[in-house]
């Protein structure tokens, strides 16, 4: 079956777009009514577009490939909701960075893909619309908050997608769906066209089964763009090309992530994990990150902060939702805000107005900002001893729906060992490291030297040779 | 009791880049409504800000000018308020780090410190209707410089006198065209009052947006009287954010202390710390264009102008620009200035005409002409009113209109003689010695030229003729 293949086969077999567009389409036929990972489904006109390619020589280094796009990356002639009533209506009249270089090399976008509103969860479950499921068992959230792209991944209705991350929204939904995701260093690839959720540590970053296919996405999308000041001006390597299996690294073990309350069942697929490294030439130590038990707090100044300045274009003036009745312009915006933004997004701007009010500030923004610094400079001087650094993604399995809906904290911790990672602009990999006796996904995270990504997919290349994930399908 | 005012004056200035501050849109200032505006511009979801490199080099141009000390390192902050012509709901502008600190003005009599200089971006415009109001972005990210004085100035005419100085220099620098018409610039003031004598300061109040040179200096006025009158009730002033109309020439409340918005400043995530090379301040500085006082003593010096005309022809930066073409055509300078600065001027103003309505190198060919004696300075004053009205070149006036002055002794004799001969009383006073009576028989003369004759010569062949 097609859509059991990576797409760097598809690719080497030159197997006809429409061929693979196909076999995608009917799994996507088959298993979407459960899953409900797209909010934008535009398979069949994909399948048109792949027949179209047929004819033509391949030329580009995804031709053909079918891909999911989260939906607040913008598409023109799309919608970008973000999974918003906000931007529920609202068509993009420009490509994101991203798109136009998917598009220069040949890959077909097949759909936008469900997302906690405006990013901000990590379930999904904050979403607008609908509940995305996960892909090994319909009761459990699929992660958050670029769930739809990674179910939509784990379910094989595609064999690549991008996601975005700003806390772990790439990672923690990759580990529940058991695929991989990576977050690149902060300035790999472009934020123009992202719907900013926290401006620092936003990256969108890809999806995949197999490591191969997740490094040439990587390849594809990366690089400087001048239209994002915050794009770095570094070589993007061939990271496709380049790699090769590879565990003789020295790796470290935060002692302090250690001290979490870990699940039982996550605790033993890291510690199966870590044998495989050391039975592999990998020199395993315990290393020290003291002020990374800060992590959360300081992301949960920073990124609501960021996040009340960034949303406060939507205010109902020139495009997305407008209230009905209203007597002047202040009772428009309040009333528009107050009806198109749900309750997390509503939340989070309030912790971030407060935070950056006048006599708050210094307390609040400008002591995470200072933490944030010392976070960042204690990853740095431990990668200096250490190659990379792991940890469980997320300490738990999937949870069930609305499991942690009425405990905001509880759901916040569910990015614990992933915040930290954006705080220190550092790349990080989710890698599907197992399963629970329920048959939930299971993943580790890989944490590399700015721009390394190289070294996270070797790891994970080596992994998978291993242990090949991509073996198990989902059936729900 | 005698109170002294304290003024402090924020200048926002539009750079005269091409583009705007964060996006390649044009600047243009007669666009239909949202013809210029793109992704960034219009706040559209993902769009991201650039920063033009242009308005950077600007912004450090006005600093050397304003001899401020530039940062080299410099941050951009968001300053948010609601309102419908911010479209990100936030002004990219700096706050903490700005561009430039501790520069100063040279005023006539006084030395006024400038705080700081900062760059950020305009807003757009909303336009009001009975019924609805519209928004057009077309301003809505034009570069802007905002100038923070120190509350040096004391009075509405050394308000007025800073700002000229001002817009003089942000001429000459090259940065902009600040014709506050046009809304390129834009002035909030501050104003307080004092017993005079004393060291502290009194409560503040700040007049926002006022919008050109006469009304900064009515809403200093106005603010002054009711402050003292305030003060002399013996109540004491409200720390308030007020409006100015122009049409009663009174100022209004707008915002009480109470009320003042917390514009949340932090630093902007989407754009990078401004770094300077000195490599690249040096290269600015190396290139910096004649800037007013420089032009003013070099006028003295080189074209033996006084300091009262070299400063008019330099407050006058169009004006000063005339006369240094024009000098090119001609040694007379003292003559040049002086027609320019009365005839040309005079006419200008008369008509309120913005633009100088002849070419410098006529101006000099009429100076030329008066200096040859081609011409009389009287016939002279008659060709530049044509001049100023037809554009015309002077060559061209004095010969459709026979201007050109009589010089020939033989044809000036014939007219001498016939004057004698019909004022042969006055003739004989004038050889008894009553001097006076030359000039009336001069006038004759002239009459019957039509002021053609050369008066020199008249006078020569009148004693001659006795
Ligand atoms: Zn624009």
């Amino acid at each position: 079956m097609l859509y059991k293949e990576s797409a760097s086969k598809l690719l080497e077999e030159k197997v006809k777009p429409s061929e693979i567009l196909e076999a995608f389409l009917r799994r996507k036929e088959e298993l979407e009514p459960k899953i409900r990972a797209y909010v934008t489904d535009i398979y069949e006109k994909a399948y048109d577009s792949a027949k179209a390619l047929d004819s033509q020589t391949p030329k580009g280094k995804l031709f053909g490939i079918p891909i999911a796009i989260k939906d607040n990356i913008n598409i023109e002639g799309y919608t970008t909701t973000c999974s918003s009533k906000m931007l529920q209506n609202y068509v993009s009249v420009y490509d994101a960075t991203v798109i136009r270089k998917l598009k220069q090399e040949g890959a077909i976008i097949v759909g936008k893909t469900n997302m906690d509103e405006f990013a901000m969860g990590s379930s999904t479950e904050y979403s607008a619309f609908f509940q995305t499921k996960n892909p090994w068992n319909l009761d459990f959230v699929p992660g958050g908050s670029s769930g739809g792209s990674a179910a939509s991944v784990g379910a094989n209705m595609v064999p690549l997608a991008l996601g975005s991350d700003t806390g772990g929204s790439i990672r923690q939904p990759a580990s529940f769906c058991g695929v991989i995701g990576l977050k690149p260093t902060y300035g790999r690839v472009s934020r123009y066209g992202l719907v900013a959720f926290a401006s620092s540590l936003d990256q969108i970053g890809p999806f995949g089964r197999y490591t191969k296919d997740v490094a040439l996405l990587l390849e594809v999308i990366s690089g400087h763009d001048p239209k994002d000041s915050t794009s770095a001006n570094v070589e993007v390597p061939a990271f496709s090309k380049n790699l090769k299996p590879r565990t003789e690294l020295k790796v470290g073990i935060p002692k302090e992530f250690m001290s979490y309350k870990i699940d039982k069942e996550v605790e033993e697929s890291f510690k199966n994990f870590v044998k495989f490294l050391e039975d592999n030439k990998a020199t395993v130590k315990e290393i020290s990150l003291p002020h990374i038990e800060y992590a959360i707090p300081v992301y949960y100044i920073i990124a609501p902060a960021e996040a009340s300045s960034n949303l406060a274009r939507f205010d109902g003036v020139r495009y997305g939702y407008r209230t009905k009745d209203f007597k002047d312009i202040f009772e428009l915006y309040a009333k528009t805000r107050d009806e198109g933004f749900g309750p997390e997004v509503k939340r989070r701007i309030m912790l971030g107005t407060y935070v950056l009010s006048s006599g708050y500030y210094e307390a609040y923004y400008g002591k995470a900002l200072a933490v944030k610094n010392l976070i960042k400079k204690e990853f740095l001087d431990a990668l200096k001893d250490v190659d990379v650094i792991i940890s469980p993604t997320s300490p738990t399995p999937p949870f069930r729906f609305g499991e942690k809906l009425n405990d905001p904290i509880s759901m916040y911790l569910s990015d614990i060992f992933t915040v930290s990672v954006n705080l220190a602009e550092l790349p990080a990999i989710s890698i599907p490291s197992g399963f629970t006796k329920n048959g939930l996904p299971i993943g580790v995270q890989i944490i590399g030297r700015a721009f390394d990504e190289q070294t996270l997919l070797d790891l994970s290349y080596a992994w998978e040779l291993n242990y090949p994930h991509y073996d198990y399908i989902s059936n729900v | 009791m005698e109170f002294e005012a304290v003024i402090g004056l924020e200048v926002h200035v539009h750079m005269d880049t091409k583009t705007k501050m964060f996006c390649s849109c044009k600047i243009e200032y007669d666009a239909p409504p949202n013809t210029n505006v793109c992704p960034v511009c219009m706040a559209l979801p993902g769009s991201l800000p650039v920063i033009n490199k242009r308005a950077v080099e600007y912004g450090i141009r006005t600093s050397l000018a304003l001899n401020c000390n530039i940062n080299l390192t410099s941050i951009m902050a968001r300053k948010h308020y609601f309102y419908p012509d911010l479209p990100k709901g936030y002004q990219i502008s700096q706050y903490e780090k700005p561009l430039a600190e501790h520069g100063f003005v040279l005023l006539e009599n006084k030395k006024v410190r400038i705080r700081r200089l900062h760059l950020e971006e305009d807003a757009g415009k909303n336009n009001h209707y009975e019924n609805s109001s519209l928004v057009d972005l077309n301003r809505a990210g034009t570069p802007l410089m905002e100038i923070v004085t120190e509350p040096d100035i004391n009075s509405s005419e050394e308000a007025k006198e800073f700002l000229e100085k001002l817009r003089a220099i942000v001429r000459y620098a090259g940065v902009s065209k600040a014709d506050m018409e046009k809304g390129q610039l834009r002035c909030d003031v501050n104003v307080s009052l004092r017993p005079k004598g004393s060291k502290e300061l009194g409560t503040r109040v700040e007049v926002k947006n006022v919008n050109s040179f006469k009304f900064v200096q009515k809403a200093i006025e106005y603010e002054i009287e009711r402050q003292k009158a305030i003060l002399l009730e013996g109540k004491s002033v409200e720390q308030e954010t007020r409006g100015f109309d122009p049409q009663s020439g009174k100022t209004f409340v707008m915002r009480t202390k109470e009320e003042a918005e917390d514009y949340r400043y932090f630093k902007d995530p989407d754009l990078l710390p401004l770094i300077l090379s000195e490599e690249l301040l040096k290269n600015i500085k190396d290139n910096m264009p004649e800037l007013p006082d420089e032009r003013i003593e070099r006028f003295m010096r080189d074209y033996g102008l006084s300091r009262y005309e070299a400063s008019v022809l330099t407050n006058f930066k169009e004006l000063g620009d005339f006369f240094q073409e024009a000098t090119e055509y001609t040694k007379e300078y003292k003559a040049l200035s002086n027609w320019l600065l009365n005839d040309v001027l005079g006419f200008m103003n008369e008509n309120q005409i913005e633009e100088i309505p002849i070419t410098p190198e006529h101006l000099a060919k009429l100076v030329e002409l008066i200096k040859k004696d081609v011409i009389s300075t009287k016939i002279a004053k008659e060709v530049i009113k044509d001049m100023l009205i037809s554009k015309k070149d002077p060559d061209i006036i004095i010969e459709e209109k026979g201007l050109k002055q009589i010089s020939n002794e033989d044809e000036i004799k014939a007219v001498v003689i016939s004057v004698l001969e019909k004022f042969p009383q006055e003739r004989e006073r004038l050889k008894n010695g009553e001097e006076k009576l030359i000039g009336f028989l001069v006038g004759e003369v002239m009459k019957l030229t039509k002021g053609k004759a050369n008066p020199k010569l008249v006078n020569k062949l009148i004693r001659e003729c006795l």
